[in-house]
């Protein structure tokens, strides 16, 4: 639509009631509304807070461990003949993945407001290890609403979980995987408010969550600008992530928003394919909507009901998409795109066998859209990837489909 | 005047609080409805609530989830929630019937065609869960367009300065969520629910009606001593659940049974 139009400011986005164009906002039964009120004020009165900001970036430093490496993959990028692939190495940090960034600093807030209980929905249970870690940090009590069907394929992620102190529920209603999740912990939330922080894990909900969500993992491309200029001396040509509520996205994406020459690419899971209708792909198929707490594009069928979702990662098995990548996609900032299943599986042997990297599933499908793009740029052009997570949590599924135990 | 209005007018005038049972569209299965409503009249109900099944009642606990799940197994959908209340009109023009669900499954259909629709069927009022005030531009318009009444929630957190737009922007009766939870989680505080009650007084001018955790004839009485109207769900609904598998006739039995227990006690309120 308005791709040329130089005149949007991110920055400015969302409004102060949580609106991205049409967008996002607050959809919540009402008992929630003061608690989010609360957290929407305590977040605007720390986020350009000085002493809450050192607290943070110390914290990402000595216990993160960030900065993440900008890592050229030097073979894998002359083995497919084009652009210079860069990955920005989320999986090297604490607890191995991308969401420890965003845990870390709501739990910041949980203790400015004087809450003694972390609740927090899981799919692939990165974002449940990583609040279960702050929990336990921090000595809070720590439940994890997880998919009955993901505790099954994301087991050693539930054994850290439980190792960590955590409580993890498997929730068996509806689908069994991530949106039902969200719908128990919210359940909780609503039921134990007055004590409970719900750490929401990926940029949708109800406002202020996309926005606070999205300003914790812009660390991630505030990093990645730094150090591609300091390696190439210019910005990368292309940014490729993997896209299931979209926070890893939105973290490297958010500081390049404005560099019109930076081509944006978003992938979402394509399942058994675009065509099947298994797929968890609501920017590519869907069409706007309400759910958990914000207006955005969802899997639904033609009465309104949410549509049952399939990926091979848990992660981004989820019908909705964070409403800021609703937004990008109408105004045409960012391509979304997809990669199926066994497109994404072959992103994760490529990588690993080539770089001795072994990537998360979810990140393995921006691993898969690179392998498709870098060919078709030149080798003075840079790419780079967000490799969200690692891979060490998939290792059942993996095992399973290549037919080894251990 | 709308018939809701109207309603609460002629019971107040009676010196009555109202009972408005709720029960989902399609549970268990979608030719049980029309009957189940005529029943719920007939055993005393002023006015009632009828769930829109939505796939994601994150404001519902599991006796409503697993009606919710049993109509959706048979793909109740909006289009046949509205034919329900439609032949549910041709037997009773009186009943106000108020929709109650989340706001997907309307805003899908779109406002105005949704707002068109559930008017000329007969539908007199809307609740969506998930839809606070703040977020209500264009639908409170179109609803009042087609004098559809617009029910937004209170609960026990509610500042008094969002009390305001309820003020403003709904109409029929305001629903007081006596509780911290979802659906059928807990029993109510009836000492509690008193202080709100005060709290609320004057900052709302719309007829109350309570609900949540209101399981039983005693609860319903301290309710309706509080309230203008009670309004009772989970208890009905598991009775529906308990008989799933048996006629119809057992379900009514069941539920008339229980609807006599509300009824009676909040006659009895009534009366002192």
């Amino acid at each position: 639509m308005s791709k040329d139009s130089p005149t949007i400011d991110y920055a400015k986005f969302p409004d102060e009631h949580g609106h991205f164009g049409p967008y996002g906002g607050i959809f919540a039964p009402e008992t929630l509304m003061a608690a989010l009120e609360q957290l929407n004020q305590e977040y605007e009165s720390v986020k350009n807070d000085p002493a809450f900001l050192d607290e943070l970036a110390q914290d990402l430093r000595d216990y993160v461990g960030r900065p993440t490496p900008l890592y050229l993959a030097k073979r894998w990028s002359e083995e497919l003949g084009g652009a210079k692939i860069y990955l920005k190495r989320e999986d090297l940090n604490h607890t191995g993945a991308h969401k420890v960034n965003n845990t870390i600093g709501q739990a910041l807030l949980a203790k400015r407001l004087g809450k003694t209980r972390i609740i927090a929905e899981t799919g692939a249970g990165q974002h449940g290890v990583a609040s279960a870690t702050v929990a336990a940090r921090l000595g809070l009590e720590c439940v994890v609403y997880m998919g009955a069907d993901d505790v099954v394929r994301q087991a050693p992620n539930v054994a850290r979980m439980k190792m960590l102190g955590a409580t993890v529920v498997a929730v068996e209603s509806g689908s069994r995987t991530l949106k039902d999740a969200l719908n128990e912990a919210m359940r909780d939330w609503v039921t134990n408010v007055d004590d409970t922080f719900y750490i929401i894990g990926t940029v949708a909900g109800p406002h202020p969550y996309p926005a606070m969500v999205r300003d914790f993992q812009a660390v991630i491309g505030q990093e990645a600008r730094e150090q591609v200029l300091e390696k190439e001396g210019k910005l990368p040509d292309a940014l490729i992530a993997c896209v299931g509520g979209g926070s890893n996205a939105i973290g490297l994406f958010h500081k390049f928003l404005p560099d019109e020459g930076v081509a944006i690419y978003g992938v979402e899971p394509a399942g058994h394919g675009l065509e099947t209708g298994e797929h968890a792909a609501p920017l590519c198929k869907g069409t706007p909507g309400v759910l958990h707490g914000n207006r955005t594009y969802l899997m639904q069928d033609k009465n309104g009901q949410i549509l049952g979702t399939h990926s091979i990662s848990a992660g981004l098995d989820y019908p909705g998409v964070g409403p800021e990548h609703a937004w990008l996609k109408d105004v045409g900032r960012v391509n979304y795109v997809a990669i199926d299943d066994e497109e994404a599986l072959q992103g994760f042997r490529d990588l690993t066998r080539c770089e001795g990297i072994i990537p998360a599933l979810e990140s393995s499908h921006a691993i898969a859209y690179a392998t498709k793009l870098a060919p078709t740029m030149s080798k003075d052009q840079v790419i780079i990837v967000n490799l969200s997570g690692r891979g060490d949590k998939d290792m059942n599924t993996i095992a399973q489909i290549e037919g080894f135990e251990f | 005047m709308s018939r809701i209005s109207q309603k609460f007018a002629d019971l107040k005038a009676q010196g009555k609080t109202a009972l408005i049972p709720y029960i989902t569209a399609g549970d268990p299965k979608p030719n049980a409805t029309v009957s189940l409503m005529h029943l719920l009249v007939a055993k005393g109900a002023d006015m009632i609530e009828l769930g829109v099944p939505f796939s994601d009642p994150m404001a519902d606990g599991p006796v409503i989830q697993r009606a919710v799940e049993r109509a959706l197994a048979h793909n109740v959908s909006m289009d046949d929630v509205l034919e329900m209340v439609r032949e549910f009109r041709e037997k009773d023009a009186l009943t106000p019937v108020i929709l109650m669900g989340y706001l997907n499954p309307v805003e899908h259909m779109g406002y105005e065609a949704f707002a068109n629709a559930a008017s000329s069927v007969g539908v007199d009022a809307v609740l969506t869960v998930d839809m606070p005030p703040e977020e209500s531009f264009g639908y409170t318009e179109t609803m009042k367009e087609h004098d559809l009444d617009r029910i937004f929630l209170i609960s026990p957190t509610t500042p008094v300065g969002r009390l305001r737009a309820v003020n403003e922007k709904g109409s029929g009766f305001a629903y007081y969520v006596s509780l911290k939870g979802v659906t059928g989680s807990r029993d109510v505080d009836a000492d509690d629910v008193a202080l709100q009650m005060q709290r609320l007084k004057g900052e709302v001018d719309l007829p109350m009606g309570i609900g949540f955790g209101i399981r039983n004839g005693d609860a319903a009485y301290s309710m309706a001593k509080q309230g203008d109207a009670v309004i009772v769900g989970s208890s009905l609904v598991s009775l529906i659940e308990a008989n799933e598998h048996k006629d119809l006739y057992e379900i009514e039995l069941a539920i008339g049974d229980k609807m006599q227990e509300f009824r009676n006690a909040i006659d009895r309120a009534d009366a002192e």
